[in-house]
């Protein structure tokens, strides 16, 4: 080993404990009694708590009404995650097929359009969003948290990039072949963007498994709450409770909050890369 | 079976630019008709047109006595083979045969049965179950005329099919395609932008240039007979020489040489003398003086290439001449040849409209 790849290993390492550190800190934190972490703070090896911990939090219902374990929170979650990513492939796929194939007036003027709002967040119309979903009667509801979220300009962007790269005799040959609009797109198209659609489902699995302030002012009521949310609301009764706090479940909250999302990359990783390095067609 | 007919076809792009100006064509049954010309020409928009890939500005296209101006490709009982294959590279070799039976409704047994007919036949009933990514040029271009043929269309039409194959699989694959044209006795179009497939395939040429047809007929007949100076310069290989010439009332002239044997001609316009390299042979009294820079050997026929000596005078370069010879013949670099011709076998051209004169 030369002095070069000591000097670039070095670097790798520390910059993975840099990243890797705190999620130790917190899991090995998790698996301590609360008067532990009350009297030595952090803790860097494990404890002799993580049953209880983890049994308590994943099916004990906690929080300020004591209504939602983390179990419920994590299904609440998984529903905006997935039904946020596949609605998002869905939509962006469709606007995408539109704008490459169908000629209609202003088609890439729309385009544009829908890029521009790439460059405004969801805080910016987060009133009015909350208004219509309001007035619709959607508060607390699933379809509610979902729906106002999953038209997606990044989504539409990759997938209209995706399309123009697809070489125009297949669709020439395709519609010699008889082939209809729906049935180029179902036959043709959806097949040919397969790594594409697993890299645009993970990585909008995590966006919407990360959301946090749409979840917050949409859901009232506890059984509606998302794990993000949850863990924010178990620190606040920590602050609050006047009990010992209970700094463990925090800890393992959070740790079960980034579980999934570790796991959805960890086994898709290989289609994930591929969907954004391919080029063959 | 189908004759296909071109009743003034146009084709303007919404940018105003002309693609095609007016084609009239006949192409009777079974016949295959290759398209030929330099890029841009207008070819393979007109091949587009009759697949109902490119709308048609004006005129009307018949097929089988039906006009299709309005008939969508599907409908069009045409099939198409593409330059770059254009198979679905998802699907199997099997796939992207059915994928049309499908689509037309045809029961599975019955599609079956097709594509395995036609893959035997094709010879590629061994890669039923391959994708395209694993086969090589030629095997992923016998699977797309595989898709053609099991359609079983009235017209095949073929743009530049061969174009990606390397040089030997392309002469491979032009005598096939050729046979199997005779034996399903399909009516096609084949577009091509070189000559010397355009000239093997053809039962009728139609070479096109700048959105017209120049010329339309056999092969042999193109190259005898040939109407225009672009005609003349487009078919043949090598390339037919020309020299600028001007006619004096009895002999041609370019300043340097004097060609005569040449009667009748106007006097007051730039003409254009066509002189193909095998008829051009070394001659005591020749009228031309040649200086060699360049012998490629092909084996059996040496092609000589070199200027006129003092054609260089008061231009950059001189004018270049091919000769084609036996391949005894090998001329040193810089060598001096004399050089005449049958003025009976050459051609002169006016300049400015390319019309024959002679």
């Amino acid at each position: 080993m030369n002095r070069h790849t000591v000097i670039t290993h070095f670097i790798l390492i520390i910059g993975a404990m840099f990243m890797t550190l705190p999620v130790w800190v917190a899991f090995m934190t998790s698996t301590h009694a609360p008067e532990t972490i009350l009297r030595e703070g952090l803790q860097f090896w494990p404890g002799g708590h993580f049953l209880e911990t983890y049994n308590e939090v994943l099916f004990e219902p906690g929080g300020v009404m004591k209504k939602v374990t983390a179990l419920g929170m994590m299904k609440n979650s998984l529903i905006l995650g997935i039904g946020f990513s596949v609605g998002k492939v869905i939509i962006s796929m469709f606007a995408a097929y539109a704008i490459v194939y169908f000629r209609f007036r202003m088609a890439n003027f729309l385009f544009w359009i829908i890029f521009m709002t790439l460059l405004l967040p969801l805080e910016v119309r987060i009133i009015p969003s909350y208004k219509v979903v309001a007035d619709l009667g959607l508060l607390d509801t699933h379809t509610g948290l979902i729906v106002p979220l999953i038209a997606s300009a990044t989504g539409t962007f990759f997938f209209r990039q995706f399309f123009r790269s697809v070489p125009d005799e297949i669709l020439e040959a395709a519609r010699l072949d008889g082939a209809s609009t729906w049935s180029f797109f179902i036959d043709i198209l959806v097949p040919l963007s397969k790594t594409m659609i697993a890299a645009i489902l993970i990585i909008m699995f995590v966006v919407g498994w990360n959301q946090y302030l749409w979840p917050l002012i949409m859901t009232t009521k506890e059984e509606n709450y998302t794990l993000v949310i949850g863990i924010k609301q178990i620190y606040q009764v920590l602050n609050e409770g006047g009990e010992l706090p209970q700094f463990q479940k925090a800890f393992a909250l959070t740790i079960l909050a980034t579980l999934p999302p570790v796991l959805v990359v960890l086994v898709f990783q290989k289609w994930f890369v591929k969907g954004l390095v391919e080029s063959e067609k | 079976m189908a004759e296909v007919e071109l009743k003034g076809v146009r084709k303007v792009y919404p940018n105003g630019a002309e693609a095609i100006r007016g084609v009239d064509m006949q192409i009777t049954d079974g016949e295959l008709v290759v398209f030929v010309g330099p890029s841009g020409c207008g070819k393979s928009t007109l091949l587009r047109m009759v697949a109902g890939l490119e709308t048609i500005t004006e005129g009307e296209i018949s097929i089988g006595g039906r006009v299709i101006n309005d008939v969508s490709p599907s409908d069009r009982d045409v099939a198409m083979v593409f330059q770059n294959y254009a198979l679905y590279p998802h699907m199997t070799v099997r796939g992207n045969m059915s994928y049309g039976l499908k689509n037309r409704k045809i029961p599975k047994d019955e599609i079956t049965r097709i594509v395995e007919e036609t893959a035997k036949m094709l010879r590629i009933d061994d890669y039923l179950d391959r994708q395209p990514n694993e086969l090589s040029g030629g095997q992923r271009q016998r699977v797309a005329m595989g898709r053609a043929i099991v359609r079983n269309p009235k017209v095949f039409l073929f743009d530049e099919p061969l174009s990606n194959l390397d040089a030997k699989l392309r002469v491979q694959m032009r005598i096939e395609i050729k046979r199997l044209q005779r034996r399903m006795n399909v009516t096609s179009i084949y577009v091509t932008h070189d000559q010397t497939e355009a000239m093997t395939l053809a039962d009728r040429l139609a070479v096109i240039n700048e959105g017209r047809v120049e010329q339309m007929g056999a092969p042999m007949e193109l190259y005898t007979n040939p109407r225009t100076l672009f005609v003349a310069s487009f078919i043949g290989a090598p390339q037919m020489n020309l020299i600028p010439v001007r006619f004096d009332g009895t002999d041609l002239g370019d300043g340097v040489s004097r060609f005569s044997g040449f009667s009748d001609l106007p006097m007051d316009t730039d003409l254009v003398l066509g002189v193909r390299p095998d008829i051009l042979s070394i001659m005591e009294d020749g009228q031309l003086d040649f200086r060699v820079d360049l012998v490629e050997q092909h084996g059996g026929e040496n092609l000589i290439y070199g200027t006129i000596v003092g054609s260089d005078q008061g231009a950059a370069h001189g004018l270049e001449i091919c000769l084609k010879a036996n391949q005894q013949m090998l001329p040193k670099v810089e060598d001096t040849l004399q050089l005449g011709f049958d003025p009976a076998k050459a051609f002169v051209f006016r300049k400015d409209t390319g019309e024959r004169l002679v």
